[in-house]
């Protein structure tokens, strides 16, 4: 949690206020039969091939060994690599900014824009700008942002949040998209069809004339090299590439775990990242500048490296290794949990299971009802930690987290009352023994050789279960018996 | 070879027939099997919930407990794992010294270490498998239990479909988030029914009272039964299923 000059704790906005914890704000969207049929649909198609061309690879362990050796390299060198990323950045005619937290990089950009006189900027999809709210930061200074990847516009239209990392509009399908472009995009044909085709035609159209006219762009970065300045964005649509060579002025909101040593580190990270989060052998558009380049691109070019609770994720031994994610997405494809509830339940930028481990990290409030439910949207399958190209163990962070989250809330909750009382139990066999015993008279809450419904905490249990039945002797009661 | 067993709290107190099958099944491969009365839990359910502390506590009493055997084999492939994955980190930190002993999950202790995966059962039922998240990816216990299924005469084994796919159980998450472990558990039953199963099994009582509990409520007819049980049965013992009991004759 950052603090501004005169005192006052600010909210970080990796987590949108007013989200309810996730257990309520996931109950609400599984009851919406719309968005589980298109989860299920676009989840399901996503995990099939993303297994299908990461089975190609013979050495795909090999290569997630080396992107997490890469990244545990970085994140203990950071300091050094960034300040070598700032001068080589400089040499090559950039300028580069230094953000500690979301409310200092927003103003960064803000200056920036204004400077350049302009009213309205297009933007690359950018996790790092939606992390800080930086379109909602522009709009209150009289800068509009367009978004010009598909799915964010879609979003942006829709006066929605996003739900995927990568996919943001993955809870949308054709039809409600088709009803978004009819109501809110300026010139979309009346008759316009819900087909992808002639959605995308609309988009392309509306998009084309922001990028011609457009003098600033805004982009996040995938990677950035330390050894040569350079700056990576990779995307699928070439809206990216449009942002990046068109406007006169570019600015880079980039997050500082994001820089890289060398130019050959690429090659893992490019081999990594297209099979992992869109299911491709290989990245359609790899836009790579480094620094301004003479009659080529733009002429101003803006670094800003945001730290916005990173140093603070850093210094965890255990949490830290969630600094090596990509952005890949794949562990929401396989998470059973974010198939279910889509990711707006998350109530933050970053949903699913590495949502669920970055999102409290980077906000660094256990005390927030909502922040400390994150760790508990997990059943703990794992399926998240087989995919992770970059061999994130999100288990293990996600119980680390659930440590930290009783820590904040103390001895004195019930939970915690009834977990140490039942430590107390089983730390003693004749203890244990006896509230097997005692345990057995929960067969009288049995109708029909049935237990439908138990009192207290287990109601959530019988909400849709019934109970084992205690039988009359415990295993152990038996051994003494026949055994002893 | 002296084989000691982690019945695991769960089937100790309410499957204790799943704990009398393991006895059963290693005592006919030839184990001397023995059940150390100071045996509580592995503390997964503090751990897992964010207690570490109790679970140290637990783990370092599982430690003391079960020194001294040759193996110890558990019906349970989450505690396995949280003795196996997450008891040395616990017991380190703890400052207490690590401890040699081997802890098996049952079908791993079946086909590597006692080298069989015929184990003579007879079991004339159709059964469908359900993987459990930590036997598959904590310990990685792969094609071992279908192995065993399929060599179970009588038995006819049907796939399930999205197998991989999580129960819902998670432990305390299937009532701190109830509605979205439902929401799993209902794929997962949908998947379960469709296959025409008599029983759905798995090597994990936690997951099985979880799916079996669902199953029971909507009255599918299809039950949950643990590994152990199917592997003990035999043509001279079978298994045979329990009728849930009217009130008159549990009471």
């Amino acid at each position: 949690m950052a603090t501004t000059a005169d005192g006052a704790r600010q909210r970080n906005p990796v987590t949108w206020l007013g989200t309810p914890a996730f257990p309520k704000a996931a109950a609400a969207a599984l009851a919406d039969p719309q968005l589980r049929a298109n989860l299920r649909h676009a989840t399901g198609i996503i995990r099939d091939k993303r297994a299908r061309v990461v089975g190609e690879l013979a050495d795909w362990e090999q290569l997630r060994a080396a992107g997490a050796a890469i990244k545990e390299h970085v994140l203990a060198n950071l300091g050094d690599l960034l300040l070598r990323l700032e001068s080589e950045v400089t040499a090559r005619g950039g300028v580069v900014h230094w953000a500690s937290d979301a409310a200092e990089a927003n103003q960064i950009v803000l200056d920036l824009v204004r400077q350049q006189g302009a009213d309205e900027v297009v933007k690359v999809k950018s996790m790092a700008t939606q992390e800080i709210g930086l379109n909602e930061a522009l709009a209150e200074g009289g800068v509009t942002a367009v978004e010009t990847d598909l799915a964010e516009l879609i979003v942006q239209l829709g006066h929605d949040r996003p739900s995927h990392i990568l996919v943001p509009a993955i809870h949308r399908n054709r039809a409600e998209i088709r009803e978004i472009f009819r109501r809110e995009m300026p010139g979309a044909p009346a008759d316009l069809a819900d087909e992808p085709r002639a959605l995308t035609e609309a988009a392309r159209r509306h998009l084309r004339r922001k990028f011609l006219s457009a003098k600033v762009a805004i982009s996040g970065a995938n990677f950035g090299v330390a050894e040569s300045g350079s700056i990576v964005v990779v995307e699928s649509e070439g809206n990216g590439r449009m942002c990046v060579t068109l406007p006169e002025t570019l600015i880079t909101v980039m997050g500082i775990e994001k820089v890289l040593p060398t130019w050959a580190d690429l090659e893992v990270f490019l081999q990594l990242l297209p099979r992992s989060a869109t299911a491709e052998r290989m990245n359609p558009y790899t836009s790579i500048w480094s620094g301004v380049t003479r009659g080529d691109g733009p002429r101003n070019f803006h670094l800003v490296l945001l730290d916005n609770g990173r140093t603070a994720t850093l210094a965890d031994e255990v949490g830290s290794q969630a600094l090596r994610c990509i952005r890949c997405s794949a562990c929401l494809n396989v998470c059973p949990v974010y198939e279910r509830t889509g990711g707006q339940a998350y109530g933050s930028v970053y949903p699913g299971p590495i949502g669920a481990i970055l999102a409290p990290q980077l906000s660094g409030d256990p005390h927030d009802p909502q922040v400390a439910s994150l760790p508990y949207a997990s059943s703990l399958c794992g399926a998240c930690y087989e995919v992770c190209p970059v061999r994130i163990n999100i288990p293990e962070v996600l119980t680390h987290l659930r440590a930290e989250v009783t820590r904040a809330k103390g001895k004195y909750t019930a939970e915690a009352v009834g977990m140490a009382a039942l430590a107390w139990i089983l730390r003693d066999p004749f203890r244990y023994e006896m509230a097997q015993k005692a345990g057995s008279l929960a067969r009288i809450l049995a109708h029909d050789g049935r237990i439908s419904r138990l009192p207290g905490p287990g109601r959530k249990w019988t909400a849709g279960r019934d109970a084992p039945m205690p039988p009359t002797e415990s295993f152990r009661a038996w051994w003494k018996r026949t055994h002893a | 070879m002296r084989v000691a067993l982690f019945a695991t709290c769960v089937t100790d107190t309410f499957y204790p027939d799943t704990a009398k099958a393991v006895v059963r099944l290693l005592t006919r491969l030839g184990c001397d099997v023995d059940f150390p009365l100071g045996q509580t839990c592995c503390g997964q359910m503090h751990f897992n919930t964010g207690y570490p502390d109790p679970a140290t506590e637990l783990a370092g009493h599982y430690t003391q407990v079960f020194a001294g055997y040759d193996a110890v084999v558990v019906p349970s492939g989450s505690c396995a794992g949280m003795v196996r994955e997450i008891h040395p980190g616990l017991v380190a930190k703890a400052g207490l010294p690590p401890s040699d002993i081997r802890t098996y999950e049952l079908t791993e202790f079946l086909v590597d270490v006692l080298g069989v995966t015929d184990v003579g059962a007879y079991f004339p039922h159709r059964v469908t498998y359900h993987p459990t998240c930590h036997s598959l990816r904590m310990l990685g216990v792969g094609d071992r239990p279908l192995r065993l299924l399929r060599a179970v005469r009588g038995l006819r084994l049907i796939e399930l479909p999205g197998a991989t796919s999580c129960c819902g159980f998670g432990g305390t998450f299937a009532v701190k988030n109830s509605d979205t472990s439902l929401a799993m558990l209902a794929d997962k039953m949908h998947a379960v029914i469709d296959t025409g199963a008599e029983l759905v099994t798995a090597g994990d009582n936690s997951c099985l009272m979880h799916i079996g509990g669902g199953l029971s409520r909507l009255r599918a007819g299809t039950r949950a039964l643990h590994i152990a049980e199917i592997l003990a049965s035999t043509e001279e013992e079978p298994w045979r299923p329990q009728r849930t009991a009217p009130d008159s004759a549990t009471r």
